[in-house]
């Protein structure tokens, strides 16, 4: 499996108080542990990201705990209200236990 | 062989008749859902409105159905939305995804999009930081079901 490649879209600018809408998307399968493989027969185990969560400097904003009926590329759109500038934090959590990160800033004015 | 038209309109009926008889094991019974709605709200029944659900009708692609749910609340850090449960009836197994708002949100707003194995409901519970507990329904038509392989 490919490095999941996350892709994430926040304004860069806001007024302050305002509330704004966050977009994420993550490539991954997503692999729902019911398929089986055509050849073999036996069950694909189970793979998918299982947690999402979105930090504002430090502090929570979002999380999701994600089932396998969550689509494979998982994608997130929700709102945060901002009152000054500052980091977002994205971090995904795969079954294995990886951790997907990324970051990005906006400009409060 | 050579089918008649006559005997097609018999194997059809027959596999339908099978079909419609042989009992799908391995999807969700009702039960399975109120049991994940009773454990999210702590055993409460929880009220109609407040929350709503934003599902296309017919879903051509069982694989990537759209979902989003908002909830009205002034989300402030007295009054705002914990949690949105997200299910799915008649998946093999009931639960889709969990939101977890905080006073930060802004708004009680998320979208995402899910699998869904047939035709069915999905379900949204929204549970408040008071833990009163809210309910929406709506039925997909599902096309081409997401489970399978």
């Amino acid at each position: 499996m490919a490095t999941p490649k996350p892709r994430v879209k926040v304004p860069k600018k806001a007024s302050k108080g305002e509330v704004i809408t966050i977009k994420t998307l993550i490539s991954h399968p997503m692999e729902s542990g019911q398929r089986k493989d055509k050849k073999s027969g036996e069950l694909i185990p189970r793979q998918i990201i299982n947690k999402f969560t979105c930090e504002f400097n430090g502090q929570m904003v979002f999380s999701c705990d994600m089932d396998p009926a969550v689509s494979a590329n998982p994608y997130m759109e929700f709102n945060a209200k901002v009152t000054e500038s500052g980091t977002f934090k994205f971090t995904w959590v795969d079954d294995d236990g990886s951790v997907y990160e990324t970051e990005n800033k906006i400009a409060v004015e | 062989m050579i089918i008649t038209r006559r005997q097609m309109f018999g194997l059809t009926a027959g596999a339908a008749a099978v079909l419609a008889f042989n009992p799908q094991l391995s999807f969700a019974a009702p039960d399975e859902t109120e049991a994940a709605i009773k454990a999210f709200t702590g055993g409460a029944t929880p009220t109609e409105g407040t929350v709503s659900l934003d599902t296309p009708e017919i879903a051509e692609n069982g694989n990537t159905v759209p979902v989003g749910v908002s909830v009205d609340s002034p989300m402030t850090a007295d009054n705002f939305v914990e949690s949105v449960l997200i299910l799915a009836d008649g998946n093999p197994n009931p639960a889709v995804a969990t939101f977890h708002f905080t006073a930060m949100s802004g708004a009680a707003d998320a979208k995402t999009r899910i699998r869904l194995a047939k035709t069915q409901n999905v379900i949204a519970v929204a549970k408040m930081n008071d833990g009163s507990t809210f309910i929406d329904r709506k039925e997909v038509k599902v096309t081409i079901g997401g489970c399978g392989g």
